[in-house]
């Protein structure tokens, strides 16, 4: 009977195993997960479930009996050391093999910590990003607490609304100009830097972390690169993350920016393949990678597909969220390449989007609190299509009726 | 115990057991109802959670709120009255016997 491995029991990870039984594939799946639980959501680790506003449960991506039910064989709490890809064979942490037909790689990424040198390998300094992180990091979030967030990006600045609004007090340092500086542009930072002044964060931006020093179980003391020092009873460190090839390179798989693969999720390997968080692949004449549920999801699906003999190229599309405080941020597309940034006031107070161009091709819309927008820019984009930058501008022309762009005739 | 109905673009019933306080879109993916992608996670992020509440049933359920609805007006497959996003309908046991359908399309 022939045999699939899964490696990586995350979104990507649990749904490939899925779609490979939706898909019609009879033989055996194991799906290996290096924590202990199965397959759960990580988006609302650094929002609703530190908020303690969701229990565990719900974190699940399905019911356990989900893979007994579909003939998984799902294994946590196990590491696969090594790939012998001329044997598809795969070596576990503790000696074990498993002989395998095929392999899917969805091993994510690891946030990136804080070098030993600067103090980072103390306790106390938490990254965020698994259960066990979020579950570690919990009992400090008590009012009136001192809290360190290095790195202004979109987790950093989810795990600050967090803790603001329990009642810690926020200091969140960026080492960059401003804060989102890789992945906004400077309206959409300006926006969310003015929210979390709002809720009292302190946020430092052009200032890196020199050092973190702490004495027994003492407060940390940080030094910063603008001279300054200051206390903190914890530090979260939100710096990003490295897509998870360690494994791809014992199978000897070629690398760019994580695992390389095609738009298939085919590896150099014509055995192995790969998606979510970990691959890069082509889109639009460039390579990228993306860390999001929705290209978890549909990349492993699509590679699945193709692991069966069934594939079509996947087309990713790109879409991400973020909510902070009350405001919920929705983002549609990428802006890598924009020239031009168009803002739209919406319809309701506190409601606003940012339009990304290059040239009249639009690339991107972030919207805060205008699901609308965010719904019409993301049709858009899915559809090649741009509206005009002027009447975008002008809110009021409605969203339903923005006049578009003649097509560029290709 | 609190029935709930999903019935899949196929025309497929799923008979479920509900539980008060999980959503209606927490239910169908314990369930493994096919159709409901849910890719924010209920987070009322997308709208990839879409049903057709129904019409005998629209009226008892809890109204949207505005962004919801605003997400609401832009999925396809939508009709005013029976759309709902499943993950912000939180599950009661008032809702027994509630049946709703999942389009053929989400997003």
């Amino acid at each position: 009977m022939s045999h699939i491995a899964v490696i990586g029991a995350g979104q990507a990870g649990s749904a490939l195993a899925a779609k490979l039984r939706t898909l019609g594939f009879d033989g055996r799946i194991t799906l290996i997960g290096a924590e202990p639980v199965p397959p759960y959501q990580r988006p609302p680790l650094s929002k609703k479930y530190m908020a303690g506003e969701m229990a565990l449960e719900r974190l699940y991506l399905r019911p356990t009996r989900f893979y007994d039910d579909q003939d998984i064989t799902l294994v946590t709490d196990t590491r696969v050391a090594a790939i012998d890809a001329d044997s598809m064979t795969l070596r576990m942490e503790d000696g074990s093999t498993l002989s395998t037909d095929q392999i899917a790689l969805t091993t994510g990424a690891d946030p990136i910590c804080l070098p030993p040198a600067l103090g980072g390998d103390q306790p106390g300094i938490y990254t965020m990003r698994s259960l066990a992180d979020a579950d570690a990091m919990a009992p400090e979030f008590v009012p009136g607490r001192r809290v360190l967030i290095v790195g202004g990006g979109y987790i950093g600045l989810e795990a600050a609304a967090v803790a603001a609004s329990k009642g810690l007090t926020v200091t969140l340092v960026e080492m960059a100009p401003r804060i989102l500086a890789r992945v906004a542009a400077a309206e959409t930072a300006d926006w969310i830097r003015a929210m979390h002044k709002g809720h009292g964060v302190d946020i430092r931006e052009g200032c890196a972390l020199n050092g973190l020093a702490r004495s027994g179980d003492g407060p940390f003391t940080a030094t910063l690169s603008d001279g300054s020092t200051l206390e903190a009873d914890f530090v979260i460190c939100g710096i990003g993350v490295r897509p998870a090839t360690a494994l791809a390179e014992t199978a000897g798989l070629a690398l760019d920016n994580g695992i390389a693969v095609d738009e298939f999720g085919r590896t150099s390997h014509d055995r192995i393949f790969a998606a979510g968080d970990c691959a890069s692949f082509p889109w639009k004449g460039q390579r990228i990678r993306l860390e999001s549920v929705p290209n978890a999801i549909d990349q492993a699906e699509a590679t699945a597909a193709t692991m069966l003999g069934q594939g079509a190229p996947y087309v990713a599309r790109p879409w991400f969220w973020s909510d902070q405080y009350d405001v919920k941020l929705q983002i549609a597309g990428l802006n890598t390449g924009y020239d031009r940034v168009i803002v739209r006031p919406g319809d309701k107070p506190g409601s606003q989007s940012h339009w990304y161009f290059r040239g009249g091709t639009l690339l991107a819309v972030d919207a805060m609190n205008d699901p609308r927008a965010y719904m019409t820019g993301k049709r858009l984009i899915e559809a090649g299509q741009s509206p005009l930058p002027e009447a975008v501008a002008d809110a009021t022309t409605p969203l339903k009726s923005l006049p578009l762009a003649a097509s560029i005739a290709a | 115990m609190i029935k709930i109905t999903f019935i899949t673009a196929d025309g497929a019933e799923h008979v479920t057991e509900g539980r008060a306080g999980l959503s209606l879109m927490e239910v169908a993916r314990m369930a493994d109802v096919p159709g409901i992608l849910a890719e924010c996670g209920g987070a009322c992020s997308c709208s990839t959670c879409h049903v057709h509440v129904d019409p005998g049933w629209v009226a008892q359920l809890p109204e949207k709120d505005e962004m919801e609805a605003d997400l609401l007006d832009f999925a396809s497959d939508v009709d005013e009255a029976t759309s709902r996003l499943s993950c912000q309908i939180t599950v009661t046991v008032d809702m027994d016997g509630l049946r709703v359908s999942i389009p053929a399309e989400q997003g």
